[in-house]
């Protein structure tokens, strides 16, 4: 075990991986002799060599497809994005290509790429460095969403993601990078030290997709969440004092239906956060599939605290982050109900 | 059908004698890293003058060789040579220099701004002024303009207010932006200036439909645009290119070709393959290369393609050859990727230093007026700083009605899930 920040995670992840599979190979921009603008990459190339881990021309569609090129070859190509609100050049790629391949081939090709990429707010990045697009490829079949919460996570699910034959878009919170981070904007910086899931193993492990993790028992209200928002929603249930279940999707595809299922039909509450917009976000679906499954057990309508449905403005980033204020107040609400 | 499968099982059974080789997958380096001395000799710049000047009737096919070229007008004696050099008075060179050193000082102090926490992000455009301010001086003002993030120049050479420029740098309550956007992704509809994208690349073929926009209505305005050297590999810059092509549409493709896209070095973008304006002559477009550090170089070829535009005789493209002196963004630290003396070798030298020296020589300028004038911009950028601050910065001050964020996402009066949402938010 060895403390690392969620950088520090994934950059051991890679290492793992590329120790352990000559047909693991890296890409995107700036990743290689730089080792990413914010450092995930850091050293590879020195460790593997130029053609395991190297810079790709600007072209988010042509990185894709390279890579999905490759996959088909039979080398497991793990992708960075600089930041997630890049990645749209590419989703011809990933919607009509990637998430394809295997159906339209009758299971004969595959294209099993990871597309990392860092996403959502809280570093002030205005909108073209802060969105959280995941609704997008969670709507999309054949592509797998993951986001992770902490150190160990990323470390696990990234590993998981790589070894999985099926295309994952990975979503990392990019504001976790460095340390957990509860959504006030006044607090210091917090490093992973000394947090659990900050102390993460050097070797090959894995967190498997779609298992979904309780991170805090409670019997008042279901609080479904993932990526950043897991430690918002933590704080505001500390700050209300509410007896909330928190549950850290980890994967949004694939689903772990049963934890939601079971969870909600004890506390008979399920309130839902996601930092992207409300519209059609995958809040959407969670409410539908929780409506369905858990009617006669709900006591209070489902609720959702989102992104407001705008573009991530630069200098409202307080006022457009659901924080634990927006977050406590909806957990009171709905004990009212 | 039996026997093509024969043959074909044939033809498989020896493959060894085809290609015994292993392959080898090629990743371009750059000359130099950190701890090693910056190395520019594979840079051959052609002696000033001594490259042609088409007419600017010439087919595309008649001059493929200035896309291999470097137009350059001052020489290293500081002399404007060449069929290139432009016929242009002491007075719009004095104002392009004065323009240049004013980018140059707003650049270091809204650096500087940001180092101390006033705001988020900054980006320099140190040694690459030139090149959007001869374009700026050369354009009409009503012609249009698709910038991407470091053409700030241009602004200032439309006599945009650097007021209004700073209240943006500080999202403040005067921002026209009303804090939305980051800082330096400028727009002024009145300054002919589009909004700038966070997403390279996209304002590139955007331009060429303005262009086509303006000759489909039988308009005499043209447009320009710019793009950086790494961006040449997303597919907006082949967008515009085919459509620029396709239908002569009247505007300016320029390639800021300064050398490093954020770490990546110019031939991750394939700029070692051939240089960025031969890109234009598989599209059957006119390309210039151009020495992006001589600012009559850069108002002479932006001349020569206005005139072509104006003309309807469709687009070109540009390539600026010019280097980022400085990092990518306050974000980025070049000390990790490129070799430390770079910005002292690079061959291009200065652009405010040659056009400086060019003035001096014709009798136009002297060390005296250019010491007085670097103050004058000093005190200019300190003084509009203090009133911009005393607005607002990022930090402090008056900040835009936070209410104006569920402003402007449709036009028209607010749907149901809007006017929730601003109930929800407390409006």
């Amino acid at each position: 075990m060895t403390t690392m920040n969620m950088i520090q995670a994934i950059n051991s992840a890679h290492v793992t991986l590329m120790e352990k599979d000559p047909k693991v190979v890296v890409f995107g921009e700036d990743v290689g002799y730089f080792g990413g603008v914010f450092r995930a990459t850091e050293g590879l190339q020195q460790k593997f060599g130029v053609t395991r881990c190297f810079d790709a021309p600007i072209a988010e569609a042509g990185i894709v497809a390279a890579a999905i090129g490759m996959g088909v070859y039979g080398m497991r190509p793990l992708i960075e994005i600089q930041f997630a609100d890049y990645i749209y050049p590419a989703m011809d790629q990933l919607t009509s290509e990637a998430a394809r391949i295997r159906y339209r081939s009758g299971g004969e090709f595959l294209a099993p790429i990871t597309v990392r990429t860092p996403y959502g707010g809280g570093i002030f990045g205005g909108q073209t460095h802060s969105q959280s697009p995941e609704a997008l490829f969670a709507h999309v079949v054949g592509l797998k969403v993951v986001i992770p919460s902490t150190p160990y996570d990323a470390k696990g699910l990234l590993i998981a993601s790589v070894e999985d034959d099926d295309p994952v878009i990975f979503l990392e919170p990019k504001r976790l990078y460095t340390g957990p981070f509860e959504g006030h904007s006044t607090d210091g910086v917090k490093t992973w030290a000394g947090h659990p899931a900050g102390e993460v193993p050097d070797g090959h492990y894995i967190v498997p997709l779609g298992k979904a993790n309780v991170v805090r028992e409670g019997s008042a209200m279901t609080v479904l969440c993932y990526g950043t928002m897991v430690h918002v929603c933590l704080a505001a249930a500390r700050e209300t004092g509410i007896d909330c279940e928190v549950v850290d999707l980890r994967s949004i595809t694939p689903l772990d239906v049963d934890t939601i299922l079971t969870s909600v039909n004890k506390t008979g509450r399920c309130l839902i956060v996601h930092e992207a917009t409300l519209t059609a976000g995958f809040g959407a679906e969670l409410a539908a599939i929780v409506q369905q499954e858990c009617f006669y057990n709900l006591e209070a309508p489902i609720d959702r605290v989102t992104g407001w449905d705008t573009p991530y403005p630069h200098v409202f980033e307080w006022e457009y982050f659901p924080g634990p204020a927006r977050v406590g107040a909806a957990m009171k609400k709905m004990m009212e109900a | 059908m039996s026997d093509r499968g024969k043959t074909a099982k044939a033809a498989k059974a020896e493959p060894a004698k085809r290609n015994s080789i292993p392959l080898k997958l090629r990743v371009p380096e750059p000359p130099a890293r950190p701890g090693q001395a910056a190395d520019f000799s594979h840079i051959k710049l052609p002696a000033a003058g001594v490259t042609r000047r088409p007419d600017v009737a010439s087919q595309p096919a008649e001059m493929h060789d200035l896309a291999y070229g470097l137009v350059r007008v001052l020489n290293e004696k500081g002399e404007a040579v060449g069929p290139w050099a432009p016929k242009i008075d002491a007075d719009l060179m004095r104002r392009g220099l004065r323009i240049m050193m004013m980018t140059r000082a707003y650049d270091d102090r809204m650096y500087k701004a940001q180092r101390q926490g006033k705001t988020s992000f900054y980006m320099k455009s140190t040694g690459e002024e030139a090149v959007p301010t001869a374009a700026g001086l050369a354009l009409d003002d009503t012609d249009m303009l698709f910038p991407a993030y470091r053409q700030q120049a241009l602004l200032f050479a439309r006599n945009w207010p650097m007021l209004d420029m700073m209240n943006q740098i500080y999202s403040n309550a005067h921002d026209r932006l009303k804090g939305r956007q980051l800082p330096v992704m400028y727009s002024s509809k009145e300054a002919g200036f589009f909004t700038i994208s966070g997403n390279l690349a996209t304002q590139f073929s955007q331009a060429v439909g303005w262009a086509m926009a303006s000759a489909i209505m039988g308009d005499t305005r043209i447009c320009a645009t710019w793009i950086g050297d790494g961006s040449t590999a997303e597919g907006d810059f082949h967008h515009a290119c085919t459509f620029a092509a396709v239908y002569k549409a009247p505007v300016i493709l320029n390639i800021v070709n300064n050398q490093w896209a954020i770490s990546s070095f110019q031939g991750i973008a394939g700029g070692t393959e051939a240089p960025f304006a031969a890109r234009g002559v598989g599209y059957g477009l006119p390309a210039l290369r151009v020495d992006g550090n001589d600012f009559l170089a850069v108002y002479a070829a932006t001349q020569w393609a206005i005139e072509r535009a104006r003309s309807n005789q469709g687009a070109t493209l540009i390539e600026h050859f010019t280097y980022r002196m400085e990092g990518h963004s306050t974000s980025d630290d070049p000390t990790r990727y490129r070799a430390a003396d770079e910005r002292q070798k690079w061959p291009g030298g200065d652009p405010i230093e040659r056009l400086k020296q060019h003035l001096i020589k014709l009798g136009e300028w002297d060390e005296t007026r250019h010491t007085a004038q670097q103050e004058e911009m000093e005190k200019l950028v300190k003084d509009t700083q203090r009133q911009a601050e005393a607005i607002g910065t990022l930090q402090a001050g008056q900040k835009p009605s936070p209410k104006t964020m569920f402003e402007d996402i449709y036009g028209g009066e607010p749907d149901w899930r809007m006017r929730k949402q601003r109930q929800q938010f407390g409006i």
